[in-house]
């Protein structure tokens, strides 16, 4: 279906992108605008975009799977089952991934992005192809993690082969440092302003002092959202917090993997800097991640529903923000705050460090660990006329339930600051608050 | 014109229409049937019931972003769309696309078609002919050998088609 690929000689030096898919496709340079076929090293999918969607076709076709023991099935999407549909789903995905001896299977263990990280299977310099468009996620390790649609991943997963164009980089630079209350998050929803949505068939690279300042699970946040900037891949080149994080997670990972990072005279379509010492609080408002603004733009709309959840905005560090905020204090009355961490590890971690009493304590429900309202599938789903705010992802239209509710995006400080209100909040401005009482 | 050129009425709508105004998450559940009914409901609740088999999805910038999810595509084809024809497109929607038989035509001026315009569209050629306006806009071709998979009815139809099966 693709051309074969055609190594370029290049003066100029390589971005991350260039040099991870000249190593999936065994060429020794590659250039933007190349069609390449690439090895996959990791295939993964979930119980809505997998075994459901393959099954059929693998039969009809007589096809078996490539390599069982490099695929990563992960059921997020309809746990627990709350019908017969959903019950069905979860029966066919775990009696695929029993016959087909699929090598990486976890059954209601958390989100998809969340498990890749937390089971050590991500190591930089490997091409991990996801049936998930949030599949960038993996980008904050290095690899070149990119989403495909099921039929593209029926393809991979019977070839372990997949095609793509090399992308032109845009490359994002962060310097300075965070202030209190502002996120990785907070990064996210101005770029997408910055940037728009529309960068597709494009490589995101973050980097800069700022990007080495921030933990694993920041900058997750940054290539997570790389999808909502519409880029192919999120990357961030490994340094010695990857490797840590990878070894303290039982992955494999040396030395030589610090090769993977960007010439110095990489050719960049474009460069973005932002100093995170200036960064406010920001928010996104109904209906587009890319409809966002500082947060005195929204400052006292009322909210119905305050959500922690998904893969970009419960891992571990979101709910200690979040528990930062809601130390001692209650949730508005008229206002639920739903709970859903991003991985039944993170829920136990929570629960060990005391996390998990604080949002107890501060009125939050705790949700199973899944995609839930964030897929607009599970418990947490907005009735007509309702507003939210939620440490999600993405605020279309009728993402979260129904098309007439309205969903506006913030960090973990953002979104508890804005439940204890009861409306949109500066997180910052409670804490001065408390800080005028004391 | 080359035998895959076809003609339709022009559906319009602008930018950014992402996979959950084509495809809602919350009804997903629904069979491909079922859940075609709803696509683009949130803001042109009379689009499935009037798009007729060939007729066309003209769009702005970022069309499909969002989901990966394939029924966002699958639905404009249960629907009968003929084409998607917008300036640009989001990565994973386009190949969706093309894998599930859908052509999806990269055309600058897109903007320049009204709704109900009466559109020629010639993918191969890359050529867009709006007869009620008398003007031909151009769009980037599909490759061949792209092609040859929408042709087939997708990237499954075409695998089969070759096995002989
Ligand atoms: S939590 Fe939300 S964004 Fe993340 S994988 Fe699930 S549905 Fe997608």
């Amino acid at each position: 279906m693709a051309e074969a690929a055609k190594p370029k000689t290049s003066n100029s030096g390589q971005t991350l992108a260039q040099k991870l898919l000249a190593r999936a496709s065994g060429s020794e340079l590659v250039a933007p605008g190349d069609i390449v076929v690439v090895q996959v090293d990791l295939a993964m999918a979930h119980d809505s975009s997998g075994p459901r969607r393959w099954k059929p076709h693998l039969e009809a076709l007589g096809a078996s799977l490539w390599d069982p023991s490099r695929i990563v099935i992960v059921s997020d999407h309809y746990v627990p089952a709350v019908d017969g549909e959903s019950a069905a789903i979860l029966k066919l995905t775990r009696e695929f991934a029993n016959e087909q001896r699929i090598g990486h299977f976890f059954d209601m263990e958390g989100i998809c992005h969340a498990i890749l990280p937390q089971k050590g299977l991500l190591r930089p310099g490997i091409f991990v192809a996801g049936g998930d468009s949030h599949t960038p996620h993996a980008g904050a390790f290095g690899c070149y993690a990119a989403g495909f649609g099921a039929t593209d991943m029926l393809g991979i997963v019977v070839t372990g082969q997949t095609w793509t164009i090399v992308p032109e980089t845009i490359r994002v630079e962060l310097t300075g440092r965070l202030q209190s209350h502002v996120s990785a998050k907070d990064v996210m929803l101005l770029l997408c302003r910055e940037l728009g949505m529309d960068n597709a068939f494009k490589a995101i690279e973050y980097g800069g002092p700022g990007v080495a300042a921030m933990s694993m699970d920041e900058r997750m946040v940054l290539s997570n959202m790389a999808a909502e900037l519409g880029g192919e891949v999120g990357l961030v080149a490994a340094d010695d917090v990857t490797l840590a994080h990878i070894r303290a997670h039982g992955g494999t990972a040396s030395e030589a993997d610090l090769a993977w990072k960007p010439d110095p005279d990489a050719a960049y379509e474009r460069t973005i800097s932002i100093n995170l010492s200036d960064l406010e609080p920001q928010i996104a408002l109904p209906h587009s991640p890319a409809n966002s603004f500082s947060i005195d733009h929204a400052v006292g709309a009322p909210i119905h529903q305050a959500y922690i959840g998904a893969c970009v905005g419960a891992k571990l560090e979101d709910l200690h923000m979040a528990a930062q905020v809601l130390t001692g204090q209650r949730v508005a009355k008229g206002v639920r705050l739903l709970v859903a961490p991003a991985s039944s590890q993170v829920t136990s971690d929570a629960a060990a460090d005391g996390t998990l009493s604080i949002l107890l304590a501060a009125g939050a429900t705790l949700l199973p660990s899944g995609c839930g309202a964030c897929a607009g599938m599970g418990a947490g789903l907005l009735a007509a006329g309702e507003t939210c705010i939620s440490t999600t992802n993405r605020n279309f239209k009728g993402r979260m339930g129904h098309s007439e509710a309205f969903v506006y995006l913030g960090s973990p400080y953002t979104v508890a600051a804005s439940a204890i209100a009861g409306c949109v909040s500066d997180p910052r401005a409670l804490s001065a608050e408390l800080v005028g009482v004391q | 014109m080359t035998e895959t050129a076809s003609m339709g009425r022009a559906f319009v709508f602008g930018d950014n229409i992402d996979t959950d105004l084509l495809a809602p998450g919350h009804l997903m559940k629904l069979s491909a049937q079922e859940l075609a009914q709803h696509c683009l409901e949130a803001i042109a609740p009379e689009f499935a019931t009037t798009v007729e088999i060939g007729d066309f999805v003209v769009a702005g910038n970022n069309f499909g972003l969002g989901s990966s999810r394939e029924q966002a595509a699958v639905s404009l084809r249960q629907l009968g769309v003929g084409a998607v024809i917008a300036p640009s497109f989001a990565r994973i929607f386009y190949r969706n696309a093309l894998n599930l038989g859908l052509p999806a035509l990269f055309c600058e001026d897109a903007h320049r078609i009204a709704e109900g315009d009466q559109l020629m569209v010639d993918p191969v050629l890359g050529k867009i002919t709006n007869k009620t306006r008398g003007e031909v806009l151009s769009c980037k071709p599909i490759p061949d050998h792209l092609m040859a998979m929408v042709r087939a009815g997708g990237l499954i139809a075409h695998l089969q088609s070759r096995r002989g099966t």
